[in-house]
């Protein structure tokens, strides 16, 4: 049994491994930008669009609603950031239900890349918005004691984001494997139902848990000082 | 004993206890948080959207430290360190 698709070598050449997080990852991307596109050619402004626009137009327009109630300031800036990771991850681990797919969060390396995007647009908000100086006074605050504890805070917040997300995906795919074994005729299906759930539960708070990380380095002063930093 | 069984049944035995007592405490945490959760959305069923939002926000925190047991406990028996060293050494 692998606990890792990193492990799962589908095809090697020289010191080039290509591994099934590798694979899966590229098809998740190529899936959503190339539906994306096919969806985005033919727009129509009238009363009868396409369903697969609605669709589209429904995602998007939920993701800003989301941002808007949890940073309380206009979507936009925040969209293409924050709604790429929710759908990622999102389709990532929705496409479990076709056989023969390994999700690639399932890997701690995915997950890893994902919380460092993190941790670096944080700073890149948060002086896009403020400016260097004020930005950086923040870690002074309330003290300049607490400058340490700010920074290994920011640094532990996003190892606990990659762990959250790994870990949750990973358990999904070891139950159902250790199920198989036990009981392989109607549990495991049962646990992948709960892993669907999971798993869209997880993209919607990595989402959620950027936002709030985002908000909280780039808010309008003494407004929201009090959004979350731990985690 | 040698060192290779010594290994093997601490780990197993660390796996098993990280994960059990490791549970309890997000156990009775999420209990709590969704106990006060649902009171809080019987008294305002208005602010139920932004309650249930906070709330799995909070969860997925309680839960994130139970899923640190379960990732020791999977590295104790799947990818153990020392068990591999020791194997690897003779």
């Amino acid at each position: 049994m692998t606990i890792s698709p990193d492990a799962l070598v589908l095809w090697r050449w020289g010191w080039l491994h290509i591994n099934a997080t590798l694979v899966f990852t590229w098809a998740i991307m190529a899936l959503l930008v190339g539906g994306s596109w096919l969806v985005t050619r033919r727009l129509s402004h009238g009363p009868h669009i396409s369903r697969w626009q609605n669709l589209l137009e429904v995602l998007v327009t939920g993701i800003r609603d989301q941002i808007r109630q949890v940073s309380h300031q206009d979507p936009g800036r925040y969209l293409p950031f924050v709604g790429t990771l929710f759908l990622f991850i999102g389709a990532a681990n929705l496409l479990t239900v076709v056989p023969g797919y390994h999700p690639p969060s399932a890997s701690l390396s995915t997950t890893t890349a994902l919380a460092l995007c993190v941790l670096v647009a944080v700073p890149i908000y948060g002086i896009a918005s403020e400016g260097v100086i004020d930005y950086l006074r923040k870690y002074t605050r309330p003290t300049v004691l607490m400058l340490p504890f700010n920074i290994i805070g920011e640094l532990s917040r996003t190892l606990a984001l990659a762990v959250r997300l790994y870990g949750n995906i990973m358990s999904g795919t070891v139950i159902v494997a250790i199920l198989l074994g036990l009981a392989p005729l109607l549990f495991p299906i049962v646990m992948r139902l709960l892993g669907l759930l999971t798993g869209m539960i997880q993209a919607y708070i990595f989402a959620v848990l950027a936002m709030v990380y985002i908000a909280s380095a780039s808010a309008v002063r003494g407004e929201g000082e009090s959004t979350g930093n731990e985690g | 004993m040698d060192s290779v069984s010594l290994i093997g049944m601490v780990s197993v035995l660390a796996a098993g206890l990280s994960v059990a007592i490791g549970s309890i405490g997000p156990a009775l945490g999420e209990g709590r948080a969704v106990g006060e959760a649902v009171s809080a959305m019987a008294q305002q069923p208005d602010e139920a959207g932004n309650i249930s939002r906070t709330l799995f926000v909070g969860l997925a925190m309680i839960e994130s430290t139970a899923i640190y047991c379960f990732v020791v406990a999977m590295i104790l028996i799947f990818a153990n360190p020392f068990w591999d060293r020791v194997v690897a050494g003779g």
